[in-house]
């Protein structure tokens, strides 16, 4: 707890990147699950198994809907980052406060 | 605040200080900061300027700063700067500094000598004692086994043990030798005493500090055993080469261990002795590291001041001191106040003048800038420094560039991080301020924040114009583009991968465009390319031409201001018509495109390029859509070259003719007119009236070199005719550096993140996670970093290049005032 494993450099880019990273992703969850024809080009589709389900919109729309929830929980993750790398900023600056 | 228009009107003045008074007059106008003096004596050597004395001193002072600066950083501590800004002190002062300064280097300077004596000592006593703790065990080895070891009965052969049959009394010495030096040494010794001495050493395991360079050296003990006189002083010899030291060491084992307890005790003396005479330097340095800064200023300024001082004249009377100087008009009042603030503190009793005076000379360029404008004149001025009054570039390059900037990088999400980032750096700029950064790319950065601010704002709405978010379109009013069911059935869909729209056909499109920006159904379909560079390249050219439309403009405004009408009408008519004959008319031609041409004549839609070559080759072919083009167009155009061609000869001939012809009607008067006098027998002093008249008059047009106004008249037609087209070519990097940038950011996205995105199932969640990271930094790094650079330089070069050729003399010098603040910045820039 006392020592930081990463220093004052990489903690803040960690806390920048992951705070940039939970909105982006919060709002790009939002537009999958809203079914964005933007984002048509991202979705996992697989030609074969829709061709065989006769090329139905509820094959994407499952798709798109699954897309939108790895975003949420990839947001989670980051959000675990960003309290992660923010903890070790404050340990630096205490360590640096204290020190000089 | 004055007007960033055109620079501010300059005068320059004389100032008359009394002798007295001239130190703190000077100084007073160096903390105002808004003179600036011309050296009076360029020709004076340097040694033999009135105040060359004080200046030594003061560099005398510097020098001793400068050493005690020195030693306060070999030991750490930290120099207390409070941001305190302390005047120029008063000459009287100047002595008490320079003795205090004295004092302070005798008082280091004899600690440092004392601590490098005393840790000599110590070093001697340190190595005597492991000498004395080491040669212990050599004497065991040698003396026991009844004083022979197998060696030295090796050494010294077999006649010793014949003939004597007791111990041999040998010689020794014993000393220290650095550790490095110990083979060559054994050479030596091996060689030159042919074998008969006997070296033992070993090794000193901890570090010794050397007293003069204060590292820490390996060392070793070594004892030499040997025989007889000669070989002696051949030992002796070798060691003091090799700078080996020699310690006497007693025989008697009783009497080493008394000396090795006395050693022991000097050494503990020593230490206490040592430590208390560092303490003493730490306290000493602590003491002046509080003032150290200050002093620096205090130094810095005085210096400054007698630098200045050195530039004035001695007037006849040696009372006065005389000095001539460029100053603001508008600043006068603060002027006159500074000196007679300056004269009062001197207690001097006649105040100090300020003459205007006329010169022909021409005034430096000053512009008043606060912190918001200063990047943006920088940036001009970086080019050439605006001439006397010139219309200055600088507020419009407030806009302009931003804009220009914008169109080349227009992507939303990339405008709102540069957007965010320039916020988080004039929030906290106070703070970052006083935190003073060597770091010279982040400080070119923290200088320029007001410029990405605006440049991150531009781009937002331009990203959002574009409707281009991280390559992504957002759809926020509805597309307009809407494939009914009737016209694409379910079957159609399945069977065909590519589709057209037919924008005619209002089954597809809705009959009005988007209401803001580009439609995001462009983004998924496969000529969004082709589309979006015809419209990127029209509007190119469109801002490309106003802007060089408004410098010919400004250049009428600089004619204007220096009644300069031949120019008027000799070089901004021809420019104007020239230009707006040209490309006025393709802007025409342009939104004539655009307005009344729609989707169902688009097989006949005029071709703007091929159309203007056509307008100067008067070609006009009979092609099949030849009944669209309007009524009179030929004519017009026709109509139109003409003016064009005769605007040529126009910007070419008529100003060296019209120069010419004042100057032949100049010269006929002034010589008709001593011709008149002289006939009619007027007195000979009305005829040199005249002709002083005519002369002061005719100085200007004296010599009137003819070759050199029609050689420049050329350069500035040919530059200005082939400029015009190729400058307009130039504005197209605004389409190019956008697609590039557009692309880039799709190729990103594409390569990086959709590869995250298309992996199916709750595994995805992994690959987003891992590849949101490098797909961010690698925006920042290519896309922000990169790309913004790039179409920084090309938005510089456009401004420099092809706005500021139309108007921009740019052949001023800058103001350059005598400013503490200045000199004080710079010099700790290079502390």
């Amino acid at each position: 707890m006392t020592v930081p494993c990463c220093g004052p450099k990489c903690s803040a880019f960690c806390a920048i990147i992951s705070f940039w990273g939970i909105i982006m992703l919060a709002l790009l969850g939002i537009f999958f699950y809203i079914e964005a024809p933007a984002l048509a080009e991202d979705l996992p589709i697989d030609e074969d198994v829709w061709a065989a389900g006769n090329y139905n919109y509820t094959y994407v729309s499952d798709l798109y809907k699954q897309v939108a929830v790895n975003c949420w929980i990839a947001t989670g993750l980051y959000g675990a980052t960003f309290i992660f790398s923010c903890i070790m900023l404050k340990i630096n600056l205490r360590s640096s406060y204290s020190s000089s | 605040m004055g007007s960033l228009y055109r620079s501010e009107e300059m005068a320059s003045c004389q100032l008359f200080l009394q002798a007295e008074a001239a130190y703190a007059c000077v100084s007073e106008l160096g903390e105002l900061g808004l003179v600036q003096f011309r050296d009076l004596n360029p020709d004076v050597n340097a040694f033999q300027r009135k105040f060359v004395n004080e200046v030594r001193r003061c560099e005398e002072m510097e020098r001793k700063l400068r050493f005690l600066e020195k030693e306060i950083r070999k030991d750490e501590i930290p120099m207390l700067d409070t941001g305190d800004n302390p005047d120029a002190p008063a000459p009287r002062e100047m002595i008490d500094l320079e003795a205090t300064f004295e004092k302070l280097e005798n008082e280091m300077k004899e600690v440092n000598a004392n601590a490098e004596a005393l840790k000599r000592n110590y070093l001697d006593l340190t190595e005597l004692k492991h000498i004395l703790r080491k040669t212990q065990t050599f004497f065991d080895e040698a003396m026991s086994d009844q004083g022979m070891t197998e060696e030295s009965i090796v050494l010294l052969g077999e006649e010793a043990v014949k003939t004597s049959g007791q111990p041999l009394r040998l010689g020794f010495v014993a000393g220290v030798i650095l550790r490095e030096r110990i083979p060559p040494f054994e050479r030596m010794l091996w060689r030159a005493c042919r074998g008969n001495v006997f070296l033992r050493q070993t090794e000193i395991l901890t570090p010794l500090e050397d007293p003069v360079t204060g590292d820490r050296v390996h060392k070793s003990v070594f004892i030499i055993f040997f025989q007889g006189d000669q070989l002696k002083s051949r030992v002796k010899k070798i060691c003091e080469g090799f700078r080996a030291t020699l310690y006497p060491c007693p025989e008697t084992q009783a009497e080493r261990r008394e000396m090795s307890l006395g050693v022991t005790t000097r050494i503990e003396d020593l230490n206490t002795i040592l430590s208390q005479t560092q303490d003493h330097r730490h306290r000493v340095l602590v003491a002046a590291a509080k003032d150290i800064k200050v002093w620096f200023i205090k130094v810095r300024k005085i210096k400054a001041v007698y630098h200045t001082l050195n530039m004035l004249n001695l007037d006849v009377t040696q009372k006065c001191l005389i000095s001539e100087c460029w100053c603001p008009i508008r600043d006068l009042e603060k002027i006159q106040m500074a000196l007679r603030r300056g004269t009062e503190r001197s207690g001097g009793s006649v105040p100090s003048i300020l003459n205007r005076m006329e010169t022909k000379e021409q005034p430096p360029t000053y512009n008043c800038t606060n912190k918001f404008t200063k990047v943006f004149q920088d940036i001009v001025d970086s080019y050439g420094v605006a001439g006397y009054r010139e219309v200055n570039p600088a507020p419009f390059t407030i806009v302009s560039f931003p804009f220009l900037f914008s169109l080349m990088f227009g992507d939303a999400g990339h405008g709102t991080l540069m957007l965010l980032a320039a916020i988080a750096m004039v929030v906290f700029e106070k703070r970052i301020l006083r935190q003073k950064s060597d770091n010279e790319i982040w400080n070119m950065f923290f200088d320029g924040r007001y410029i990405i601010l605006l440049m991150g704002a531009f781009s937002l709405y331009a990203g959002l114009m574009y409707n281009d978010i991280f390559s992504k379109s957002i759809n926020i009013f509805g597309s307009v583009w809407h494939p009914t069911s009737g016209e694409f059935s379910a079957e159609i869909i399945k069977t065909h991968k590519d589709l057209t729209l037919d924008p005619t056909n209002d089954t597809d499109y809705r009959g009005v465009p988007y209401p803001f920006g580009m439609d995001p159904a462009w983004q998924l379909s496969l000529n969004k390319i082709k589309w979006l560079n015809s419209f990127k390249m029209k509007i190119s050219i469109i801002f490309g031409v106003g802007q060089m439309f408004f410098g010919v403009v400004l250049s009428l405004q600089n004619h204007r201001f220096f009644k300069d009408s031949i120019s008027i009408f000799c070089e901004f008519l021809p420019q104007v018509i020239f230009l707006t004959c040209i490309f006025g008319y393709l802007i025409v031609l342009i939104l004539h495109k655009w307005i009344a041409i729609d989707a169902t004549d688009a097989g006949c839609a005029p071709s703007l390029l091929i159309g203007l070559i056509n307008m100067f080759l008067l070609n006009y072919p009979e092609e099949p859509c030849s009944s669209r083009v309007p009524p009179g167009q030929k004519g017009l155009q026709s109509f139109l070259l003409i003016l064009i061609i005769l605007c040529v000869p126009w910007l070419l001939v008529l100003k060296p003719y019209i120069l010419k012809r004042r100057y032949q009607a100049t010269q006929q008067k002034s010589s008709s007119r001593l011709g008149t006098s002289t006939e009619d027998g007027k007195s000979a002093e009305d005829a040199i009236d005249g002709a002083i008249q005519d002369d002061s008059h005719g100085q200007y047009e004296e010599e009137l070199n003819l070759l050199e106004i029609v050689v420049h008249q050329c350069i500035h037609t040919i530059e200005y005719c082939l400029g015009c087209i190729s400058h307009t070519a130039s504005y197209l990097r605004l389409w190019a550096l956008s697609l590039a940038h557009a692309e880039l950011s799709e190729v990103l996205w594409n390569m990086v993140f959709r590869v995250a995105l298309k992996v199916d199932g709750y595994l995805g969640v992994i690959s987003i996670y891992i590849l949101f990271t490098p797909w961010a930094c690698l925006t920042i790094a290519i896309l922000l970093l990169m790309e913004a650079l790039s179409a920084f330089l090309h938005t510089l070069r456009l401004h420099w290049i092809e706005f500021q050729s139309k108007f921009y003399k740019g052949d001023g010098y800058l103001f350059d005032p005598f400013s503490f603040d200045k000199i004080i910045e710079s010099r700790a820039d290079e502390v």
